[in-house]
């Protein structure tokens, strides 16, 4: 059954798991359209798992990836023209917001499944970190980029990383900028399963009607044990980000994202 | 080398016979940064290699590329 659908993101329920869709092109950008429908979403995703829902499984319709991450045109244009302190209260606030739902994903009472493919870079990545599994279609690749802009991830992947990685691989991802392919994120312990390419819808959908086999409240309760949810990290990683925001070199950062004239500059 | 002309010939889906070792691989295959960490992505399941992408930097032609896929054999 067809519950939402919207600019970015769509969503819908059948036989018990709920699929989030992303569809906002080119790559699944995270701006404020697709916040707002997130958000609309994490409120909706609690409603539906009080209702039996037992699954969700998030994905990416477009074929270049499962996320580029945030919109970095748009957090480029909002704060030009704006005093330094004013843009900074606007991304802390934005920040706030997306964490808000990705804790919601986080600690939802259902078993939650990214299904990526291709390009899962910055906030698409954090996106995927937040879900109980993910499952990687051979040609995804994964990245932090954001130190090449003279940030850190700021949608809480860095408690995420630390939570599911060892410090070593989470270190090479931040401090090198460099994408990884699906078999070293799986060596790593990120990925739980690397499928054929275009396979990882279908096998995310296999694996979450397996779920249904299983005791939720069980399986919750499972979960709860063995994925604590680092809140004091996510919010000491909002103010570290913000810090950074104010420094010229991420203003020069985004603006060499933004006037490079390659479509989509993600090569370090 | 032919490997890897015939890999980037099949995923961009160029006539192989069109592809030399020393083109620039972006102007031959109309890539952008993103077309190219495919490109990379299929080379290192292929080979069975790990290649970070700075390794990419400067690299624009598959006779570069290859012999920064064989330091890593």
């Amino acid at each position: 059954m067809n519950l939402f659908q919207g600019k970015c993101v769509s969503w819908s329920v059948n036989d018990g798991v709920i699929e989030l869709e992303l569809h906002r092109e080119p790559c699944n950008e995270i701006g404020s359209v697709t916040l707002d429908e997130l958000e609309r979403f994490a409120t909706e995703l609690l409603a539906l798992a009080e209702d039996d829902a037992h699954a969700l499984v998030i994905y990416s319709a477009m074929p270049s990836g499962f996320s580029a991450g945030a919109d970095l045109r748009e957090l480029y244009r909002r704060s030009q023209g704006m005093e330094r302190g004013q843009a900074v209260a606007g991304v802390r606030e934005y920040l706030e917001r997306i964490h808000e739902v990705m804790n919601t994903i986080d600690s939802a009472p259902l078993t939650t499944i990214a299904a990526v493919h291709g390009v899962t870079f910055g906030g698409g990545l954090e996106l995927a970190l937040v879900c109980d599994l993910i499952i990687a279609d051979k040609m995804a690749r994964f990245c932090f980029p954001e130190l090449r802009l003279g940030l850190i991830p700021g949608f809480g992947g860095i408690p995420r990383l630390k939570r599911d990685l060892g410090n070593a691989v989470v270190r090479d991802l931040l401090l090198t900028g460099r994408s990884f392919n699906a078999t070293k994120a799986q060596a790593a312990g990120m990925v739980s399963q690397v499928v054929g390419e275009g396979e990882a819808l279908r096998v995310a959908r296999a694996t979450a009607a397996q779920l249904k086999k299983f005791d939720r409240a069980t399986a919750v309760a499972a979960k709860r044990f063995i994925k604590p949810i680092p809140y004091a990290e996510l919010k000491r990683e909002i103010d570290i980000f913000c810090d950074l925001f104010m420094k010229p070199a991420v203003e020069n950062g985004l603006r060499k994202f933004v006037e490079s004239t390659d479509a989509q500059p993600y090569l370090p | 080398m032919d490997e890897i002309l015939n890999l980037a010939a099949a995923h961009f889906k160029v006539p192989r016979e069109k592809l030399t070792p020393d083109d620039d691989f972006f102007k031959m295959l109309g890539i952008d940064s993103l077309q190219a960490l495919e490109l990379l992505t299929r080379l290192e399941n292929h080979f069975h290699v790990e290649l970070p992408d700075y390794e990419l930097q400067g690299v624009s032609d598959f006779r570069t590329l290859a012999g920064r896929i064989q330091a890593r054999l």
